[in-house]
């Protein structure tokens, strides 16, 4: 076995040293009835070869983003991500190192979420920003039980314009301890108004910018209908990209922003592992879940990062905790914080305005399309649109045909109405073939 | 020193009038280590005798600070905010918590003294 | 642009005198790199990507364009690559060296996983497009469940935890959403104390109480301290197996027994399967629900603190509650379960929710099928007894100098108090930073919190016996200097890393959390 090093002679030295004359002599302690005699029911061991052929066979299986013209988002978004990352990501000491316990060895680690904190902080407009959560919606769910704490109420209000899966995790999470969530009906058209479902009981307010239908919306005087109520604004960001275009949470009053960051530096993997961003105000520190790293000196005085205000964690507080996580997205902040290095300023205004521009063009070709309507006023770099026939057939029928052109809203949303309703997402990787190509599949099977 | 009172969770409390100043012990702080935050109670809230009222912090360590006794939070020490090694340098003077209206002086009685504190320690090493 | 120069000591001796006493000019040492922060680097004009022009005659953003700068540095791309890569020379990895570190199974990371990740049937393939266009994909994951139950023989798995603590929330809300279908969701969670912190903070995320049970001197659960705790108000347990002493619980059948007795159920931390994977199967054991924790027993890479990946486990009573979405084969082939409605639609189970968006660390499931395929049935029993055997070395080799918080055999962690140090005013912190100039990554220090000064080690199956060998050798050498009042070695540890020891009490009264341009650069010295 290849992974293994020990030789029998080895493992029978070792034995002997130890004093035991089977391996199973170590296992003493299993009740006997039930210490395995014979492997289980699974196929036995097997080299490169064969792993690679039996998973390269069912990777076949499916129909890669990059092979299709393709404008499927909805939370999840097929950007370039430039070679250099996926190399440096790779480095063996970024790779197979774990959590920094040991400062003294995981300087690289330790500034590397330094710097990432630091970016996430500058790209939300916020003061701080952890060191990273699972993805959007659990990060999302974390910020709704930190403005219970902050706030000391129970209630929170959810936007129609919030990603649903992000909606459901609030949900689950609140539903077994004292917290009440209020939802506010789907919001396709970009039309809701919170202001009146704040009161003095309310923690939060959470809404999503871009909405989960593409709406872009001004923050500010939500922002301060909450503050005037003493809650919470929360705001999540779905596409990480759009605030190289669009102002900022940060600076239209928001308390909290948490986010998806997966377009930075990450594929889209079948969903995971994806990469939760979380910023507040630094007056809410030592209520915000997750690992921090922060600035200090060694014992000559040079400059030097540690993993700090540890004592809100599980491995201190244990049932105070400010959350259960541990393990958190790792690799995927260290992705995230290379890409981001390699665009720069400019690149990543430039990618934004890339993003937004492919989105415009596609919203134009698809406007002038017989049984198709765009529904925004305003958007990034997604929209949604209403077609003749139901989104969930059109959307089959065109993948059949070699398209992959967007997400049916009635997957996410059932039941609600809206079957004839489309996401579309465009990307810098859209091209005008595949803008083109789009439009006569939706001119074909809407015929 | 001696108008000190203790409790078992290592609190001190000096009583003037009906009001109370309290803090942790000087065996608390070094037990603790190098304090680097502390949560106080706030100015007006309720405490019972024996309940949380404050959590003070250090590196690797969060302890919740319980009320020796029964009253009305009248005043926290806003210093220990910003420098909170006032509990590590002064544990039993600068670095005190909060004070208190006391509700019920006849608590005290169940507190030790100085002496009944000092022997209370040896007898836990 | 501020990037520091200073000038360091270089050839620093353990007992903290100026060697050759060479300053350098760079402020480098060799091949150990100085780097600043990537926002002290940047200048204006630089990228590290090229782009075509934007057409940006047209603007759909309503009013909302961003207006203020926001502060990224530029950088060309040989510029980003070297700064990250001087970076990562400052870390311990794996790859480099035995990285000991008790109950994180740091084990090694095959590159044939990394490559069947990267294929772009799995890496380049979206969430929510059409099932037909990814049945290589529900396939995976279809396939990787039927391992894992297999290999714990428990019938059911909820495959979308993104890491181990999302995994036990996972577990406990079935375990809630299962109490409340019968009616009384009960109120008390009996956790072991010896547990994990993230077994407590779980419990009360799911609105239950935490009830701790005491261990017995042996460093198993006191099952009869256990005994006196079960009503029928208590919900569940959450034990770890093996615990996080390394140790087997023995009585294990007993406590799941006692626990089936009362109504409640028999929540497994699987943080530790690695001791047991093909060798025992927890559903033989009586645990009702288990998370795996796929970062550690089945090598998907730690990452620097991630991603994991934490499927859970468990019984067919347990798994109507499974939270969405979940994969299921028909006729057709395969498809996702993904919402309420679809459950209804297929007649089965009722959800208590969802973890988290999208269906789960795919790319994680990749390389852990990969992993369990190359190892095979026979070759997954070999990992859990060479890992087993490994620790069990480690404690014969190290009894007589340290000091082994309880008698053997251990499972494929062995724990060490710091009872050999007693007297020598040197504690377990600074023994682990002398480890670290010895070239090694030291284990999991103060952890479990039941055992003084602990030292949990565990090699994992990945160490030759050379290996271990150096490192045994190693630790008798550095325990007999702490016994001989070699002092220095430790007091000032770590000499040799890319920093001394770090002052963690400053960065905890004064956060500062990150880079702010207002602020001047540091003064060298």
């Amino acid at each position: 076995m290849r992974y293994l090093p020990h030789t029998a002679h080895d493992r029978g030295d070792m034995m002997q040293v130890i004093g035991v004359e089977n391996v199973d002599d170590l296992f003493v302690d299993v009740p006997r009835k039930a210490l395995l005699q014979a492997p289980v029911d699974l196929p036995m061991h097997a080299g490169e070869i064969e792993v690679e052929r039996a998973l390269s066979a069912m990777a076949a299986r499916n129909v890669p983003a990059g092979s299709v013209p393709f404008f499927v988002g909805a939370g999840a978004y097929r950007h370039h991500v430039p070679a250099a990352v996926d190399h440096l990501v790779q480095r063996s000491e970024f790779l197979t190192a774990y959590t920094p316990y040991q400062p003294e060895v995981s300087q690289g680690t330790l500034q590397v979420l330094f710097e990432f904190q630091t970016q996430v902080a500058l790209l939300t407009g916020m003061d701080v920003a952890n060191a990273s959560m699972y993805d959007g919606a659990s990060a999302c769910a974390e910020a709704v039980m930190m403005a219970n704490r902050v706030t000391r109420r129970r209630r929170a209000v959810l936007s129609g314009g919030l990603h649903p899966h992000y909606r459901d995790v609030v949900d689950t999470q609140a539903r077994f301890v004292d917290a009440e969530i209020i939802f506010n009906p789907a919001d396709a058209e970009g039309l809701e108004n919170l202001v009146d479902l704040i009161d003095d009981e309310t923690s939060c307010v959470v809404v999503q910018n871009p909405t989960f239908f593409g709406h872009l919306r001004d923050l500010r005087d939500l922002a301060n209908a909450c503050h005037a109520r003493g809650a919470l604004l929360i705001v999540a960001v779905a596409e990480v990209v759009s605030l190289g275009a669009v102002t900022p949470p940060g600076a239209m009053g928001a308390d909290i922003v948490v986010g998806e960051g997966q377009s930075l530096g990450n594929a889209l993997n079948f969903g995971g592992p994806y990469l939760g961003l979380f910023a507040a105000r630094a007056r809410f520190v030592r209520q915000m879940p997750g690992r921090l790293c922060g600035e200090t000196v060694d014992a000559e005085g040079r400059r030097g990062f540690v993993l700090t205000l540890s004592t809100r964690e599980q491995h201190i507080r244990r049932e105070k905790a400010t959350s259960n996580i541990c393990t958190n997205s790792g690799l995927c902040s260290l992705a995230f914080t290379i890409h981001l290095s390699l665009l720069g300023e400019e690149g990543f205004k430039h990618l934004a305005a890339l993003n937004h521009a492919k989105a415009c063009k596609t919203a134009a070709v698809l406007g002038g399309i017989d049984g198709v309507s765009v529904l925004n006023d305003t958007f990034f770099n997604e929209f949604t649109v209403r077609l003749a026939k139901p989104a969930a057939t059109v959307v089959d029928e065109l993948a059949a045909r070699g398209i992959m052109s967007g997400v049916p809203v009635s997957r996410l949303m059932p039941d609600t109405g809206q079957d004839d309703l489309m996401l579309v997402a465009a990307t810098e990787t859209t091209t005008d073939e595949d803008i083109a190509a789009l439009a006569d599949g939706l001119r074909g099977v809407l015929r | 020193m001696s108008d000190l009172r203790f409790t078992k969770e290592h609190e001190w409390v000096r009583v003037e009038g009906s009001t109370a100043t309290v803090g942790i012990s000087e065996y608390a702080q070094e037990q603790l280590g190098d304090v680097v935050f502390v949560e106080l109670p706030s100015v007006g809230a309720d405490v019972e005798a024996g309940g949380d009222a404050a959590v003070v912090e250090s590196v690797k360590a969060a302890s919740e600070v319980y009320a020796p006794v029964s009253g009305k939070i009248t005043d926290v020490n806003g210093d220990l905010e910003a420098s909170p090694g006032l509990v590590n340098e002064s544990a039993e003077g600068d670095g005190w918590f909060w004070k208190m209206e006391l509700s019920d002086p006849d608590e005290l009685g169940e507190l030790m003294t100085p002496d009944e504190y000092k022997t209370f320690l040896e007898e836990l090493d | 642009m501020s990037a520091r120069s200073q000038a360091h000591s270089a050839g620093r001796q353990a007992d903290g005198t100026e060697g050759a006493g060479i300053q350098t000019h760079s402020g480098h040492r060799g091949l150990q790199m100085e780097e600043p922060l990537i926002f002290e680097l940047g200048s204006p004009g630089r990228k590290g990507v090229d782009y075509p022009d934007a057409d940006t005659t047209t603007d759909r953003l309503g009013g909302l364009a961003r207006s203020r700068a926001i502060g990224l540095p530029s950088l060309s791309e040989p510029q980003v690559v070297r700064h990250y890569v001087r970076l990562s020379q400052k870390n311990y990895a794996i790859d480099s060296g035995l990285y000991p570190l008790g109950s994180c199974t740091m084990k090694h990371n095959p590159r044939l996983n990394e490559k069947m990740a990267r294929l772009p049937g799995f890496s380049d393939v979206h969430p929510l497009q059409p099932a037909s266009t990814v049945q290589g994909a529900l396939e995976l994951i279809h396939t990787l469940a039927h391992w894992l139950i297999e290999l714990t023989g428990l019938p059911s798995v909820a495959i979308s935890p993104a890491a181990g603590a999302h995994g036990e929330l996972c577990g406990m809300m079935a375990i809630r959403a299962a109490h409340e279908a019968r009616g009384n969701p009960r109120q008390r969670i009996l956790v072991p104390d010896s547990a994990h912190g993230t077994n407590p903070a779980t419990a009360v995320l799911c609105g239950y109480a935490v009830d701790p049970v005491p261990s017995l001197p042996n460093g198993r659960i006191d099952l009869s301290a256990l005994k006196a705790k079960l009503d029928d108000d208590v919900a569940a347990i959450m034990l770890t197996n093996p615990n996080t002493c390394g140790l087997f619980e023995d009585e294990i059948i007993e406590v799941a027994e006692a626990v089936h007795a009362v109504g409640a159920y028999f929540y497994c931390d699987g943080a530790n399967f690695n001791a047991i994977v093909g060798k025992v199967r927890p559903g033989d054991l009586g645990i009702d629900i288990m998370h795996l924790n796929l970062h550690k027993t089945f090598s998907t890479p730690h990452g620097g603190g991630g991603p994991g990946s934490g499927p859970v486990v468990m019984s067919a009573e347990l798994a109507p509650f499974a939270p969405l979405p979940y994969v299921v084969s028909g006729p057709d082939g395969f498809r996702l379960v993904e919402t309420p409605a679809d459950q209804s639609a297929a007649g089965w189970g009722s959800a208590f929710g969802r973890m988290r968006s999208f269906h789960g660390q795919m790319g994680m499931f990749v390389r852990a099928l990969a992993y369990m395929m190359s190892h095979g049935a026979d070759g997954l029993r070999q990992v859990a007894e060479d890992a087993v055997l490994n620790a069990n070395y480690v404690l014969a080799r190290l009894k007589d100098v340290m000091t082994p918080a309880y008698d053997g055999p251990c499972m494929h962690e062995v724990l060490f108090d710091d009872d050999f140090l007693k007297d020598t005013g040197i504690t377990t912190l600074d023994f682990a930073k002398a480890m670290i100039d010895e070239g090694f990554h030291p284990m999991t220090v103060y952890f479990p919190l039941i055992v003084h000064g602990a030292m949990l080690t565990e090699p994992t199956e990945s160490e030759s016996k050379e290996s271990l060998d150096v490192f045994i050798d190693t630790l008798r050498a550095l325990a007999g200097d702490a016994k001989a009042g070699k002092s220095e070695r430790f007091l000032g540890a770590p000499y040799l890393a890319p920093r001394r020891r770090l002052d963690e009490t400053q960065a905890a009264r004064k956060p500062r959390l990150r880079w702010t341009p207002e602020e001047p650069a540091e003064a060298a010295e």
